[in-house]
C-alpha cells in the first residue's frame, strides 16, 4: 500500500471517530441539560404532533429564516438541500450493491453540485457585503465557507473536469468500512481527490467543535421543540424540584 | 448623586422603519445605575463586585450551562447567518451593532468559547474568543441592559435562538458576582418587604380602592365594589400595582371591576399578592422569580379562592401563563373547570360572548383605535384555546366595545410586534435615551396609521408598555394620553345595570 493510502486510511478512521464521539457527546449534553421553564416562541403548537410538524417545517423549509431574510433563506436553503442531495448521491461510493434509487436519481442530481456552490457563494457574498453580517463574522466563519466551497469545487471537478479512478476510490472506502485492509487498492494520487478527501476529513474533525453543531442543536432548541401547554401540564426540572423538597 | 441627564437626539420618524448602517459604540455610554448592598443581599447576591469576580463569573456560567438547556444549545448553535441582525428595535433605533441580537449574544458567547470550548481554548483568535476582563464586563453590564427580552429575534432565528435567554443568564451571572441593576433589584426588594413594586402598603391600597368605588359610584350611580382580601371570594385578581393609580392603567382596573360586577362574579384583590409583575424574570433568577410567585399561591390558599385571574400586564402574563404552574403549582386546590391562571381578557371575552355585558360601542366613538401587541403576551404566552388567541382575543374585545379599529403594518404586529422600548427591566429614567430610541420602530408604525387612517389612540395590555408610551410619546410629538388600557375602553362602553349617566339625567330634565 502506498504511503498516501495508509495516511488517508488512518486519517479517515481518526476523523470519523472524532466526529462520532464529539457529536454524540454533544447530543448527550444537550439532551441531559434540563429546560426548567416553558419557553416556546409563541404562537406555538399545543400538541406533540404540532411540534413535530413545526420542527419539520423548520428543518425542511427553514420556516423562520424565510420569515426573516429572503436572500439568506434562498442561498442557505439551496445550499443545504443541494448538499443533502449530493451526499445522497455519494452513497454509490460506499454501498455495494448500489441501491436502485441511488442509481436512478444520480444523473438527475449530478448538477446540484453547482447549486451547492452557488448557494455558498451567495452566503459568502452576504457575509462580505452586508455591513451587519460582516460585523458579526469571525475568521472562522469565513474559513468555514472557504472549506465547504473547496470541498464542493474539488468534488465537482472530479465529476465534470478530471475524472478519477472512482472504482479504486470506492474499493478503498469499502475496505475501510469493512475493515478488510488486505484487499484495499491504492488511492489514486489525483490532486482533486486528495484535496477533496483531506478537506472532508478536516470537516469531520471540526464538526463537533464548531458552529456546525447547529445541526443537532436545532432539534434541542426549547423555543422550537416545546409544546405550548403550561397551564394544562406542570413542567418541572429535577433541580427545581429539589428547591421544593427543601422548602 | 444623580447622573447628568444625557443629551440625545430623538430619531426622526419614517413611514417604514429603515435598517441603519452599523455605527459602533453609539450606545456604549448607556448603562443603568448599579444596585446597592441593601438591595443585593436580600435577593441572595453579594453586595458589591467581589474579589476574584472573573473566576466566580466563569463558575456561575458553568453552573448555569448545566441547568438551562436554552443557554447551552443557543451558545453552541448560532451560525452567524445574520438573520436576526435587523430585528431588534434597539439596533434599529440606535444603529449600535452591539444591539444586534447575535452581537449581543456574542458578548457572552466569546467568553463561553474561551473557557468552555476546545476551539476557544486553543484558537481564540480564529473563533473570536476572549478572556473575561473588566472591559468585557462593562460591555455586559451596558448591553445586557439594552435588551428588553422581547424575543423578537427568536421569531426569525432559524434555530429559535432567543437573546432574552442570554440576557437573563448574563444578568444572573452579574448579580452573582455582585454587579446588580438598581432598578430591578430595588423593586424586587419592595415586593418582598411590602408586597408590590410600588411599595404601596396595605392601608394605602385599601384607601385607593375605596376612592375608586366612590368615583365609579359618583359617575354611574352604581355601587361597583373593588374588594380587598375578601375571604371566600371565588376569584383572586392579581394585577400590576400600577393599575392602582397610574394613568391610563387605573381605567383598566375600573373596567375589570365593572366586568366582574356585571358578570355577577365574586372577586377580590389581595394585599399579599398586590402585584402581578415579577421582576425575577428580568434578572434571570429562577429562585427570586419563584419566591415572588409563591406569594400568589399563598394568597390564593389564605383567601380560599377558586380561580386566579391576571390583569393587564405583559411580562406578568408570561410568568403567569408559562411559568406559574411550574414555579408555584400544582394548583389542584382551585376549581379544575378553569385554566390556572386566566387572563382578564379571557374572562371579559367570555362574558361578551355570553352576552352578560350591556355595551354601547358609540361611547368610544371619539377615538380611532389601534392595538399594540405586547412582546411577552405575543411571543411568550397565549390566551384562549387556540395558538394565536393572544392576538385575536384582545382585538375581539376592542372591536366589541369600539366602532373604529385599525391595525398597524403587518410586520409590526402579532408575533412580529415591536417592543415599546421599556420592557425587560429597563423602565427607568437612567435609561431614557435607550427607551426613546428603542421606541422608534413602534412610533414609525403608529405615526403611519395616524397619517393614513386617522388613528387617535393606541390600546395596550401591559403596565410597562403603558408607562413607557406615556413617557415616550411626547418625545415624538404625540400626546401622552394617546395610550389606553383595553379595559379602559371596556369601561367606557359598559352600561352597568341601573347606571344613570350625567347626560341621561340632563336629557331627562330637558324632557320634563
Ligand atoms: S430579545 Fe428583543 S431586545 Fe433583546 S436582542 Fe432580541 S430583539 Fe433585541
Ligand atoms: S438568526 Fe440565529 S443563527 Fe442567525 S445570527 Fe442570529 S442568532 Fe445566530
Amino acid at each position: 500500500m502506498s504511503f498516501l493510502t495508509v495516511t488517508f486510511a488512518a486519517l479517515f478512521y481518526v476523523a470519523t471517530a472524532i466526529f462520532l464521539i464529539g457529536v454524540v457527546r454533544k447530543i448527550v449534553i444537550f439532551a441531559k441539560t434540563p429546560a426548567p421553564l416553558k419557553i416556546p416562541t409563541t404562537p406555538a403548537p399545543t400538541t406533540k404532533t404540532g411540534v413535530v410538524l413545526r420542527m419539520f417545517r423548520e428543518v425542511a423549509f427553514f420556516e423562520s429564516l424565510f420569515k426573516s431574510t429572503k436572500w439568506t433563506w434562498l442561498f442557505g436553503w439551496v445550499f443545504h438541500m443541494a448538499l443533502f442531495a449530493v451526499l445522497f448521491r455519494h452513497l454509490r461510493y460506499f454501498m455495494d450493491p448500489v441501491p436502485a434509487i441511488v442509481e436512478w436519481v444520480s444523473p438527475l442530481i449530478e448538477y446540484l453540485a453547482f447549486a451547492m456552490i452557488i448557494g455558498l457563494l451567495g452566503l459568502w457574498a452576504r457575509r462580505l457585503l452586508v455591513d451587519r453580517v460582516r460585523y458579526i463574522s469571525a475568521p472562522s466563519d469565513h474559513l468555514m465557507l472557504l472549506l465547504l466551497l473547496l470541498i464542493g469545487i474539488s468534488g465537482a471537478s472530479m465529476t465534470f473536469v478530471a475524472h478519477t479512478d472512482i472504482i479504486a476510490v470506492k474499493e478503498f472506502f469499502r475496505g475501510l468500512l469493512t475493515f478488510s485492509w488486505g484487499s484495499m487498492p491504492n488511492l489514486p494520487a489525483d490532486p482533486f481527490l486528495i484535496v477533496h478527501l483531506a478537506l472532508v476529513a478536516l470537516l469531520l474533525i471540526i464538526f463537533p467543535i464548531s458552529k456546525l453543531l447547529h445541526a443537532p442543536g436545532v432539534f434541542f432548541s426549547p423555543t422550537r421543540n416545546q409544546v405550548d401547554n403550561p397551564r394544562e401540564q406542570r413542567h418541572i426540572a429535577p433541580w427545581a424540584q429539589k428547591l421544593e423538597d427543601r422548602s | 448623586m444623580a447622573k447628568k441627564p444625557i443629551e440625545f437626539e430623538v430619531p426622526k420618524l419614517t413611514e417604514y422603519t429603515e435598517v441603519p448602517a452599523v455605527t459602533p459604540d453609539t450606545m456604549a455610554h448607556s448603562s443603568p445605575y448599579v444596585s446597592k448592598v441593601e438591595f443585593q443581599e436580600p435577593l441572595g447576591y453579594p453586595g458589591e463586585l467581589v474579589d476574584g469576580w472573573q473566576d466566580k463569573a466563569i463558575g456561575a456560567m458553568g453552573e448555569m450551562l448545566g441547568k438551562y438547556r436554552s443557554l447551552q444549545v443557543f451558545l453552541d448553535s448560532c451560525v452567524k447567518c445574520g438573520a436576526c441582525t435587523d430585528k431588534c428595535h434597539y439596533y434599529l433605533g440606535t444603529s449600535d451593532p452591539k444591539n444586534m441580537p447575535v452581537a449581543r449574544q456574542d458578548l457572552l458567547r466569546k467568553v463561553y468559547r474561551r473557557y468552555f470550548t476546545f476551539a476557544g481554548k486553543y484558537f481564540p483568535k480564529l473563533v473570536g474568543a476572549v478572556d473575561l476582563d473588566k472591559e468585557v464586563l462593562d460591555d455586559w453590564y451596558s448591553y445586557f441592559h439594552q435588551c428588553s427580552q422581547c424575543r423578537r429575534c427568536s421569531v426569525f432565528c432559524p434555530y429559535g435562538i432567543d437573546t432574552a435567554e442570554i440576557s437573563m443568564a448574563a444578568r444572573e451571572i452579574m448579580d452573582r458576582i455582585g454587579l446588580g441593576q438598581k432598578y430591578c433589584n430595588e423593586i424586587i426588594n419592595k415586593v418582598f418587604k411590602i408586597g408590590n413594586n410600588l411599595g404601596l402598603p396595605e392601608n394605602a391600597l385599601a384607601d385607593t380602592l375605596e376612592g375608586l368605588e366612590e368615583d365609579v359610584e359618583d359617575e354611574t350611580g352604581v355601587a361597583v365594589k373593588y374588594p380587598l382580601d375578601k375571604k371566600g371570594a371565588d376569584i383572586l385578581l392579581v394585577t400590576p400595582s400600577a393599575d392602582f393609580f397610574a394613568e391610563p392603567h387605573v381605567d383598566g382596573l375600573i373596567g375589570y371591576g365593572k366586568v366582574f360586577h356585571e358578570a355577577g362574579a365574586d372577586w377580590t384583590l389581595s394585599s399579599k399578592a398586590s402585584e402581578a409583575a415579577n421582576f425575577g424574570m428580568f434578572i434571570g433568577s429562577y429562585e427570586n422569580m419563584r419566591r415572588i410567585s409563591l406569594r400568589i399561591r399563598e394568597a390564593a390558599l389564605e383567601l380560599g379562592v377558586k380561580r386566579i385571574i391576571f390583569g393587564e400586564c405583559g411580562h406578568a402574563w408570561r410568568v403567569a401563563y408559562s411559568f406559574l404552574n411550574t414555579l408555584a403549582g400544582p394548583f389542584d386546590f382551585l376549581d379544575p373547570k378553569y385554566p390556572v391562571p386566566q387572563h382578564i381578557l379571557e374572562f371579559t371575552w367570555g362574558e361578551i360572548q355570553k352576552g352578560t355585558l350591556n355595551i354601547d360601542k358609540s361611547r368610544n366613538d371619539d377615538m380611532v383605535l389601534t392595538f399594540h401587541d405586547s412582546c411577552n403576551v405575543a411571543r411568550a404566552s397565549r390566551m384562549g384555546d387556540e395558538p394565536g388567541g393572544q392576538f385575536t382575543i384582545p382585538r375581539n374585545v376592542i372591536k366589541a366595545v369600539c366602532n373604529n379599529f385599525v391595525d398597524m403594518a403587518p410586520d409590526t404586529i402579532h408575533e412580529k410586534t415591536f417592543c415599546c422600548g421599556g420592557g425587560g427591566g429597563l423602565l427607568t429614567d437612567d435609561l431614557m435615551e435607550l427607551r426613546v430610541k428603542g421606541a422608534k420602530p413602534r412610533m414609525d408604525a403608529l405615526s403611519t396609521v395616524i397619517e393614513d387612517h386617522g388613528v387617535t389612540h393606541m390600546a395596550a395590555i401591559c403596565a410597562i408598555c403603558k408607562a413607557q408610551f406615556t413617557k415616550v410619546l411626547p418625545f415624538y410629538g404625540m400626546g401622552m394620553d394617546m395610550i389606553q388600557s383595553v379595559h379602559g375602553l371596556v369601561s367606557n362602553a359598559i352600561i352597568l345595570t341601573g347606571q344613570v349617566d350625567d347626560d341621561d339625567e340632563e336629557d331627562a330634565e330637558d324632557a320634563a
